[in-house]
This record gives C-alpha cells, sequence and structure tokens, in this order.
C-alpha cells in the first residue's frame, strides 16, 4: 500500500492512475449512463458525420458511436480481464511447479514453455476460432492460453530463485512435501510480483483482445467492444473517420494507462533513481571547497632527476562529479613527476581516489567526471587541449593501461587477435598480417603459450592470469611509455599474482617505459617501485622513496606500512587494522580528511588542510604532525575488534 | 554425443537446434491436422450451413476424406503435404497450393520489408541516442525518446494503420489508401507494422548501449584511443546484438501476427487477409494450409534466431545446448 502511494505520487505513476481511475469509471457507469442512448436506434439520423449531439457521429442504425464507446468499455475490460485471469490461473501454477520438480522434467517442461512463449496468441486465437467457432468465448480462451507460457516463465523464473534459497533446501530435506512446498513457501514468496504482473498484462490482452474483435474473430454483433466499434468504423473512415478513431483512441489511451501505472511501479519496487544536475549554488560550494584550485605553484618537484625531460608532469589534479547529488569531490590537488622508466606506485584504501587519478591522467575518465589542473602534461604535451589524430596516435601508443579485472576488461564479442591488433592497425597503419605476427611475438613475450592459436580466441576461453597477461601484450603493441596498471593483479590468485608482477618488472628492464602502479597492497608496491605515493581521501598524503617507507611520516602511510603482515607477525592475535571508515567523497571535512581516524590529531587538523611540504630530498608529506623517522607507531595499530 | 561435444560444443548446438526444429514441425503438422478433427459437430454441416441435405454433405464429406479411418486421412496428409498438394479451397474453387503462391509473396515483401526498416531504425537510433545519453547527458532528448517511443510501443499495429489511413489515404490524399498497387502503396502498410516494433527495439538498444558503455571493456578500448566509428561499430554493436536479436526474433514473429491484422486494414492480398475469410467462411482446406504455413513461419524464424544467437555470442551456444 505505501509502495502504491509512492507510485501515484510520481508524475508517470499519477498520470497512468488518473487514466487507469477513468477507465474503471467508464467501465462501472459506462452501461448504465449511456448504454440506453447507444441502444437507440434511428433510422433519420443513419451514418451521420459529427455534431453537437453526436460528437462522433452516428453508425449504419443511427446509434450514438460516443455512447458506444463509452459503453463498450465494460465488455472490452471484461474480457481482458478474463483472459488475463486464465493465463494467470493456467501458466502461474504450471511455472510454480516446474521449479519444485526434479531436474529431468524441469528442463523438459522449460524448454516446452520457452518455446511456447514465441508463439503469438493471435496464431492460437486463430486455431481456436477454428476449433470452438469465431466468437468472444474462443478470442478469451485464446488470449488466456496465448498468455499463459509468459505467465509460466515468469513464475518459474521467480520460483527456482525462491526455491534455491537455503531454508526451502532445508524443508525438503526434512520431508515437506512437494505441494505443501508449493503453497506454503513458494507460491507465498513470488505473489507480489506475480500480481503486480498479471495486473499489468490486462492492457496487452485488451489489445490483443481488441485485435482480434477488429478481425471479426473476436466479439460477434449484437455486442461490441471497442475493436469491434473499430473496425465497424473502418467501412466509413472516407466520410467519418472519427467513428474509427473514437475507439481506437479508446484502446491507446488506456494501454497507455496501463503502461505508465506499470513503469512507475516497477520503478518504486526497483527503486531506481534519476541523477540530478546540481544547482548554481552548489558549483559555487564545490568550487570552494578546498583543494578545489591548485594552491600556490609547487616547489620543484620532487622525484625526477635532474636534467631529464619527465614522462608525466601532474600539478593541482582534481576530479569532481558535478552532477552527482551531493557533488563530490573525490581526488584533490594531486601533483607528482614521473622520469622515464621510473615506477611509480598508488596506494591506498578503496576510495581514496587512486584509480580516478589515474584515469584522469590518461583522460579516460567517466562520463559525469570532471577534471582540472594545474598542469597535466604527457610527454610535454597538455592533456586538456590535446587533441586532433596526432594525440590519438601518441596516447593509443604510448600510453597503455592495464585494469583491474581481467574477466571484464576484454570485450568478449572480439577475438583476441582483433583487440591485439586493432591500435596498431589504426594508429600506425600497420597491414593486418604483420600486425597479427607481432601480436603473437608480444604474447609469447607475457609467456602465453600457443600464441597463433591464442589469437584466433574469445577472451572466454582464456584463463583470468592469461587474460590479464594478454592486456599487457595489448599494451605492448606500440612503443609504450608509461604504462598505467590499476590494480593489475588484485583479481588474480597469489601464484598468478607472482608471475604478472614478474612480467611487469621484466617489462620495465626491457622497454625502459614508465609506469604507475596502483594498489592497496603496500607490499606489492614496495617490491616493484621506486617511489610511492599514498593517497587518502582523495589527496596525496605522503610520497615518498620505497627506502624511506617502512619510516613513513604520515600516521596514515605509516599506519598502512606497518598493517602489513609478515612472517614474524604473531599468529594468535587478530591481524592488525586501522579503526574507522574513510570519508565519504561527498562529505569531506574540512580539514585533513584522516583526522577522525587519527590518533595524532591537532586541534588545527579539524579546521585546515595541511599543504605538503618536503621533508627530505624527493619525500614529501601532508601533516602538520608527521612522526619523526624512527618514532614507532606501534601504539597505533589497534588490533580488530572481533 | 559426449565425444562431439568436448571436440565440437558448436557443432552440437546446431545438431539439436535442428533436431528440434524438426521435431516442432513434425508437431505442428500433427496440431494442422488435427485442427479440423477436433471440431465439435459435424465441420461439413457447419460449413454448409443448415440448408445443406444429406447427399450434399456425404458428397463434401468424402471430398474432404473425413470418411476414411484417422490413421489413413494422418497417412494421406503427410503424403499429400510432400507433394504440395494441399487440397482445394471451397469458397475460393482453386488448388490451396495455387492461392498460397499467389497470395505468400505479397505478405513476405511487407514482412521482410518491415523487419529491415524495423532493425535499420531501431539499431541506429538506439546507438545514437545511447552514445548521446550516457552518463546522464542530455536529460531533455533522453525523456523525449522514451516518452515518444512509450507511446509509440503502445498504440497497436491495427489502431495506428487505421490513422495512417486516414491522415495519409484520406485527409492529405498523397497516399493510397488500400490495396497493393505501385511502390507508394507499400508505405503504409510497412509503417504500421514496423513503427510499434521499432520503438521497443530502439528502447532496448538503447538501454543495450549504456549498458555496454559502461563496461570495463569499453574503458579498455577507449584506452587504446580508437576513433569513434571502431568504438561503437565494433565494441558496441556486437554486445548489443544478442539481446537486440533475442527480441528482434520475437518482434519478427509478431510480425507473422502482425500482417494479419495490418492486410486486413489496408485490403493487401497476402495470405493474412485470406486466413480471416477462410475463418469466417468456415473454409476449411484452406484454415488448415495457411495455419500450418504461418506456424511453420514461426518455428522457422526462431530457429534461425537461435542459430544467428549461437554464431554472434559463442557463450551462448555453449550454455543453452
Amino acid at each position: 500500500m505505501r509502495r502504491l502511494r509512492a507510485t501515484v505520487r510520481t508524475p508517470t505513476g499519477f498520470a497512468g492512475s488518473a487514466i487507469l481511475l477513468l477507465v474503471l469509471f467508464f467501465v462501472v457507469a459506462g452501461p448504465i449512463l449511456w448504454g440506453p442512448q447507444a441502444a437507440r436506434i434511428n433510422p433519420l439520423d443513419i451514418l451521420a458525420g459529427p455534431s453537437a449531439r453526436h460528437p462522433l457521429g452516428t453508425d449504419e442504425l443511427g446509434r450514438d458511436i460516443l455512447a458506444e464507446v463509452f459503453t463498450a468499455s465494460r465488455l472490452s475490460l471484461e474480457l481482458s480481464v478474463l483472459a488475463t485471469l486464465i493465463g494467470a490461473a493456467v501458466g502461474v501454477p504450471l511455472g510454480a511447479v516446474v521449479a519444485v520438480l526434479s531436474p529431468r522434467p524441469r528442463r523438459l517442461i522449460g524448454t516446452l514453455i520457452n518455446f511456447t512463449v514465441s508463439f503469438p496468441g493471435l496464431l492460437l486465437a486463430i486455431f481456436l476460432a477454428v476449433i470452438v467457432g469465431v466468437g468472444s468465448t474462443g478470442a478469451v480462451l485464446a488470449i488466456g492460453f496465448g498468455s499463459a507460457p509468459g505467465f509460466a516463465r515468469l513464475s518459474q523464473t521467480l520460483a527456482s530463485s525462491v526455491t534455491e534459497m537455503d531454508y526451502l533446501a532445508a524443508a525438503r530435506l526434512l520431508g515437506v512435501s512437494r505441494t505443501r512446498l508449493l503453497f506454503r513457501h513458494v507460491l507465498r514468496n513470488i505473489g507480489e510480483p506475480i500480481i503486480l504482473n498479471v495486473t499489468m498484462s490486462v492492457g496487452g490482452a485488451l489489445l490483443a483482445l481488441s485485435g482480434l474483435s477488429f478481425l471479426g474473430l473476436g466479439v460477434q454483433p449484437p455486442s461490441y467492444d471497442w475493436g469491434r466499434l473499430l473496425s465497424d468504423g473502418l467501412a466509413n473512415i472516407a466520410t467519418n473517420p472519427l467513428e474509427s478513431l473514437g475507439p481506437g483512441a479508446a484502446i491507446v489511451i488506456t494501454g497507455i494507462g496501463f503502461n505508465l501505472f506499470g513503469e512507475s511501479l516497477a520503478q518504486v519496487l526497483g527503486q531506481r533513481v534519476a541523477p540530478r544536475r546540481p544547482g548554481r549554488k552548489e558549483r559555487r560550494r564545490l568550487l570552494a571547497e578546498p583543494g578545489a584550485r591548485p594552491a600556490q605553484p609547487l616547489p620543484a618537484s620532487p622525484g625526477s632527476p635532474a636534467g631529464r625531460q619527465p614522462i608525466l608532469r601532474v600539478e593541482g589534479l582534481s576530479v569532481t562529479f558535478p552532477r552527482q547529488r551531493p557533488a563530490s569531490r573525490p581526488v584533490r590537488d594531486v601533483s607528482f613527476e614521473l622520469a622515464p622508466g621510473e615506477i611509480v606506485g598508488i596506494a591506498g584504501e578503496s576510495g581514496s581516489g587512486k584509480s580516478l587519478t589515474a584515469l584522469a591522467i590518461a583522460r579516460l575518465l567517466p562520463n559525469g567526471a570532471e577534471a582540472s589542473a594545474a598542469r597535466l602534461e604527457f610527454l610535454g604535451n597538455d592533456m586538456f587541449t590535446w587533441r586532433g589524430a596526432e594525440a590519438s596516435r601518441i596516447l593509443g601508443t604510448k600510453l597503455p593501461m592495464v585494469f583491474q579485472d581481467p574477466m571484464t576488461s576484454l570485450n568478449p564479442a572480439l577475438h583476441l587477435g582483433i583487440q591485439l591488433t586493432e591500435a596498431s592497425q589504426v594508429h600506425q597503419g600497420t597491414p593486418r598480417r604483420q600486425a597479427l605476427e607481432r601480436a603473437a611475438e608480444r604474447l609469447r613475450a607475457v609467456r602465453i603459450d600457443r600464441p597463433d592459436e591464442r589469437l584466433c580466441q574469445y577472451p572466454h576461453e582464456l584463463s583470468g592470469g592469461q587474460r590479464q597477461r594478454a592486456v599487457i601484450a595489448m599494451g605492448l603493441m606500440g612503443e609504450p611509455r608509461l604504462i598505467i596498471a590499476d590494480e593489475p593483479t588484485t583479481a588474480l590468485d597469489t601464484t598468478v599474482q607472482r608471475q604478472v608482477l614478474a612480467i611487469f618488472r621484466e617489462l620495465s628492464e626491457t622497454t625502459h617505459s614508465a609506469m604507475i602502479m596502483i594498489s592497496h597492497d603496500v607490499a606489492v608496491l614496495g617490491e616493484l617501485c621506486s617511489r610511492v605515493l599514498v593517497m587518502y581521501g582523495g589527496l596525496i598524503m605522503e610520497d615518498a622513496p620505497v627506502g624511506e617507507l617502512a619510516g613513513a611520516r604520515h600516521p596514515y602511510a605509516r599506519m598502512l606500512v606497518e598493517a602489513v603482515p609478515d612472517l614474524g607477525t604473531a599468529r594468535d592475535r587478530p591481524l592488525a587494522t586501522i579503526q574507522g571508515q574513510p570519508p565519504s567523497p561527498a562529505a569531506l571535512p574540512p580539514g585533513c580528511p584522516f583526522a577522525p581516524r587519527c590518533p595524532r590529531a591537532l586541534e588545527r587538523c579539524r579546521l585546515e588542510l595541511p599543504a605538503a611540504t618536503e621533508v627530505s630530498p624527493g619525500h614529501r608529506v601532508r601533516c602538520f604532525n608527521p612522526l619523526t623517522f624512527d618514532e614507532t607507531l606501534v601504539t597505533l595499530v589497534e588490533p580488530a575488534t572481533p | 554425443m559426449n565425444g562431439l561435444r568436448q571436440r565440437h560444443p558448436s557443432l552440437e548446438f546446431y545438431a539439436r537446434r535442428s533436431l528440434r526444429f524438426v521435431l516442432s514441425l513434425l508437431a505442428m503438422v500433427i496440431v494442422s491436422f488435427a485442427m479440423i478433427r477436433v471440431i465439435p459437430g459435424n465441420p461439413v454441416r457447419a460449413q454448409l450451413g443448415i440448408t445443406a441435405t444429406e447427399q450434399e454433405i456425404r458428397i463434401r464429406t468424402r471430398e474432404l476424406g473425413l470418411n476414411q479411418s484417422l490413421l489413413s486421412q494422418l497417412w494421406t496428409y503427410l503424403g499429400h503435404l510432400f507433394t504440395g498438394h494441399l487440397g482445394t479451397s471451397i469458397t475460393l474453387q482453386e488448388p490451396v497450393s495455387n492461392i498460397i503462391a499467389t497470395r505468400l509473396p505479397n505478405t513476405l515483401e511487407i514482412a521482410s520489408m518491415a523487419f529491415l526498416v524495423t532493425m535499420v531504425l531501431s539499431i541506429s537510433a538506439g546507438l545514437l541516442l545511447g552514445a548521446f545519453t550516457n552518463g546522464g547527458r542530455h536529460p531533455r532528448t533522453e525523456l523525449s525518446f522514451t516518452a515518444t517511443t512509450g507511446l509509440l510501443v503502445t498504440i497497436p499495429e491495427f489502431v495506428l494503420a487505421v490513422l495512417l489511413q486516414y491522415v495519409f489515404g484520406v485527409k492529405l490524399g498523397i497516399l493510397p489508401i488500400a490495396e497493393k498497387s505501385g511502390w507508394t502503396s507499400y508505405i503504409m502498410p510497412v509503417a504500421s507494422l514496423s513503427i510499434p516494433p521499432a520503438a521497443a527495439l530502439s528502447r532496448l538498444v538503447r538501454v543495450e548501449t549504456l549498458n555496454a558503455l559502461g563496461r570495463d571493456y569499453m574503458r579498455t578500448a577507449r584506452s587504446k584511443r580508437l576513433p569513434a566509428r571502431l568504438l561503437y561499430l565494433r565494441h558496441v554493436l556486437p554486445n548489443v546484438l544478442t539481446a537486440t536479436l533475442t527480441l528482434g526474433g520475437l518482434l519478427l514473429v509478431g510480425l507473422i501476427a502482425g500482417t494479419v491484422l495490418v492486410e486486413t486494414v489496408f485490403a493487401w492480398p497476402g495470405i493474412g487477409s485470406t486466413i480471416v475469410q477462410a475463418i469466417e467462411q468456415k473454409d476449411y482446406p484452406l484454415i488448415q494450409a495457411l495455419v500450418l504455413l504461418l506456424g511453420s513461419m514461426v518455428l522457422f524464424v526462431n530457429f534461425v534466431v537461435d542459430i544467428l544467437l549461437g554464431a554472434i555470442d559463442p557463450r551462448s551456444a555453449i550454455r543453452t545446448t
């Protein structure tokens, strides 16, 4: 009932229920109020056009057509409801029974249902019209039986989702009989969606029945429904088009009513909420937030060996979702540089902004996200203004990306060969054959066996580790200068993780490409990278050479390092965790985002955002109260409370 | 079968589907045969009317072969089917095979045109709108698209046909009102057959496009900086096709039924309008043949869609065997 009220409150739901109420009014009152008028034969007023007395004109016996349309509401809807009920009465139990059957008959009946679903009801109606004779009985039966397979499939799907639940398996183990199972558990649990669907199907039945009556296979004279009126009017369409358009409109409007109501009811049940655009006020609030605009120009950035042009230069990068409500800024004021061949790691919990940082750098942010920066340069080109074929060619061949889940990052509908070679073919004009040869060679380089065969395979024919290697091989097709790998090993099991990491290490040596390696696992980064950026709440909290990571200065970074279990971790104690939750990017505190969880937080930390300061060459920290290098933080890492 | 499954999973899939197709065709033949035999009362008397004499009824019964045993009737029926002999229409006094030969092409013409228009229209509109409204952009365009297609989906094809007939045939007088003549006479039947399914299908294509665009593999494809043409036609389209083809097959099956209605509105000389007349006049040999024909067409479409789906989406082939 609450849902019904919520449905009526949506604009579509309101329109739909208004139409349906109107239809209901005509169903109840139509034959009473207009029935006598519709039955009045007037030989002096035959086939008259629209007039004040007869808004839609009269038929060949001089009866008022508008009155007939109103009167016909009852029969039209009655028959539709009847047909739907027949369909539901046959289909729903059938589908539910199937769900509690043993596998073999289940599969057989399931196939039969699927098969009959695709058979048009009209053909069944023709078939029944032949056997039971032309008339409303045959039509109602036909539409009813025609809709039964659809109901059966729906209830079968719903019921099997119920039967797969544990409590039903338990009930079965306890020896509850199938019939009891069906009535006590299955039907009760699938009732609501079934009733919803049955209600909405009345609209479809109405259209189908009107079609049959229109063909002369449904309601027979002297009775009439909307379809019958429409087909009677068709003969006079040249002289009085309203005679056929009137009943046509009644059919369409009722159909729309059912559709609108059903759609909004489904929406309310599904709780779909559409994203809204932010108001101007909200945009202004975003811009006023700390970190919205890059602060002062940064001091000479650390990390890049002097004299060498950096591959990547990022200054004051932020990412916003201006259309989200509330608008959010999950990446703020991120700055760093990357020298040729350097491997930098980005560490942090999920939601810390590391992936969005990577996507913003590669200019691959999803729709709805916007990046801004004082400077964002790849190979000396401004990524915000650099466009055109040249930009695509360089980005497409020199900046490959490897994503977290190899199961989803390859296109399931395309052969590996196409996916590996297309960038070379588009950007470098490599002939297909040559590109395929190179692809096979690259696959071999990432140690995939039978590379020529693999090129003709679909992604689903490869294992997870193989797929991730294939994605890496894809990145090697051009001449990579910067490889961005976003959690490339997270979705893989431990042994495969090792192998993939080894491939990355090897690549860095053979290709001299720089890399950004994103991971929530500090241990992985420590093995591979020369420098690690620790992110929290969209900010870089610490940017430290890997050698100084063990003595990280920022409390969060230190906790992250110390939370990594090693061989010396006591096994009888729970693993260390960092207490509390990371902040939502939509509700960041004005000060340091870590302050609420930080044991060293000062009053100032909650009010003001600390700037990044250099604590030693190539080591920056964003903290008002950093740890000293050899200060220990054992007390900070609390064991998880069970 | 097990060895075959291991070596050629797709071959096994095709074999199973073909077997199912043949079996269902057989079932269809039996159903069309049984249809006339299960009519309550005497169908011959019903057809000839109450004024018919015993003599007339006996002659007609013999003509229809209804006086023989059921088994031998079935045997004759099957034999006739294989030789293409489908009996003689009672009302038109013409071999049923002739009637089908002259009328089926007319139906196939508008049905295939309508299917083509539906597919082209809905795939291009759905892809374009999907790309255009991706990520909540252009909410106004999205709203007007869903509202328009939502309305068009609701209008049944015969009401649309009558509406078009009135507007373009009667009011504006720019298209022939009914009957088959020059190429202009095709426009309205094809439009009324294709507009409602095209509206439904373009909604699906748009949703599937949005769905595909949000997938990880599209991010990978974008990271290769492919031109938009390749991005949409190579990477999105095949992933949209599976669902599109599934619904497209259903719509095509619906088209077969839809032609019956639309042909009646436009007095189109196809088998759809013929079957309605045949039912009204209880022309059993003709009804029997046409039911068999329409039913087989439905089965054939389902079969072809299944096979195509297996070819496009190799995973579905393995899954559903």
